[in-house]
């Protein structure tokens, strides 16, 4: 029997004024785009814990992409500023425990920028495609790459 | 050094200045030491200072037991200090509630990884009093985070396959948060259950993920003391986890946990320059 290739699944956690509504803007122009994608949406990439990447790359996500307003045009002013402190601290500590960059991407992509998202998921998805699936927290196997 | 220390703590006392000398005493063993409460005037001959008093006894400025004797006074080193500063800054000791009494400390006998070798703070910085000969260091910065650069270079792999030995030895006892002074919340989110962030069981799953957070959530707060690294019964190298923060902090953020009392936590603040460079 023949394998079926590994489709990975993205989460992508959206903040609802920008990226949701670019998303959303893809989807009314019909733009085709990789399906792997679930999204979920918050008010804010301020609100987005760290908790949320970890717990979706446990319960089997291959990757995760957060994306939000860009610096500046925030709609509670300054939430994605606190948001790329922390994403800034987080990609690096993911880094320095062995978890590749590619695994965990953020973009800024505003509510106007429809083809952006579709070229974004496109995008992480290869990339995570590329990598293999997640194999968790145990040491790499042979199968797959961390 | 010790009598002017000792006289100290009695004066304070015996003035009602402070309610509670917390100090390092003699342990249950030979050459232990551990922490002593000094409420009687007469009873500061129990202090005591060598390079085996590791334990920063800041951690007990946020515990309401000590609180509700009164006013503390503590025997810091120049590390223990900066959690003082942290502590005031982030709102929950204010610095005229406490007073510190500082020690030069030379480096301690067993420190938690690299923790004495590239001290800036023998002569502690910041306190109401200061005991011992003064210590003048100023350590070279571009040897400040070998112990991090160890792990840096290593492979991805190698490097999931480091954490994942050393985060597999985790038993979840919370001694390592039990022990820092920063965290003092009250219900910690690895206490959550509903919902649950983090898997309660000593699985590789839930290990990773405690460590991870705890490390997260001391991001521009951890001051480096290794009380952490010295309590965990598995000998599992955390210091090398939050400083690698702390360089990524001082780094992209130019900011350094406990040096200055007005600056605001740097994970609590930002500026509109700050790097870009992750974000498509």
């Amino acid at each position: 029997m023949a394998e079926k290739e590994f489709e990975p699944r993205i989460i992508a956690f959206v903040c609802n004024w920008c990226t949701y509504a670019g998303a959303d803007l893809a989807g009314t122009s019909r733009l085709q785009y990789a399906s792997n994608v679930r999204i979920v949406r918050l008010p804010c990439t301020g609100r987005i814990d760290p908790l949320f990447i970890l717990k979706a790359l446990e319960r089997g996500a291959d990757g995760v992409l957060v994306s939000g307003c860009h610096p500046g045009d925030c709609h509670y002013t300054a939430g994605n500023y606190y948001a790329r402190r922390r994403w800034i601290v987080f990609r690096e500590l993911l880094e320095f425990v062995g978890i590749p960059a590619e695994r965990v991407q953020f973009s800024w992509i505003s509510a106007a920028e429809g083809g952006k998202w579709a070229d974004t998921i496109n995008d992480v998805t290869a990339k995570v495609r590329a990598l293999g699936p997640f194999q968790g927290y145990e040491a790499p196997s042979a199968k797959g790459k961390p | 050094m010790i009598e002017q220390l000792r006289s100290k703590a009695k004066e304070l006392l015996e003035t009602k200045a402070v309610a509670v000398v917390i100090g390092y005493g003699e342990g249950s063993v030979p050459g232990a030491t551990r922490p002593v409460f000094i409420v009687r005037p007469e009873d500061v001959g129990k202090l005591i200072w060598n390079a085996r008093c590791a334990n920063n006894l800041t951690r007990y400025l946020t515990r309401k037991e000590v609180l509700r004797l009164g006013k503390p006074a503590v025997v810091v080193k120049g590390c223990d200090a900066k959690a003082a500063v942290a502590l005031a800054q982030e709102s929950q000791v204010p610095r005229e509630n406490v007073i510190l009494l500082g020690v030069v400390c030379p480096g301690l006998e067993r420190p938690a990884g690299d923790q004495c070798r590239q001290c800036e703070v023998n002569t502690p910085p910041g306190c109401d009093f200061v005991f011992g000969e003064k210590i003048e260091n100023q350590p070279d910065p571009a040897q400040a985070f070998l112990d991090v650069a160890e792990i840096e270079k290593l492979a991805p792999e190698e490097r999931r396959r480091f954490w994942a030995e050393e985060f597999e030895r985790c038993i979840r006892c919370y001694a390592c948060r039990n022990v820092c002074p920063l965290c003092y919340c009250e219900r910690c989110v690895a206490d959550m259950n509903q919902p649950q962030w983090i898997e309660t069981s000593a699985h590789e799953r839930g290990n990773f993920a405690w460590n991870i957070v705890r490390a997260l959530h001391l991001a521009g707060r951890c001051i480096g003391c290794g009380a952490c690294e010295r309590a965990c019964p598995m000998g599992i190298p955390l210091m090398r986890l939050n400083r690698k923060l702390a360089k990524v902090v001082l780094e992209k953020f130019g900011y350094r946990s406990g040096s200055d009392p007005k600056a605001r936590p740097a994970m609590a603040s930002f500026k509109p320059e700050d790097p870009n460079d992750i974000f498509r």
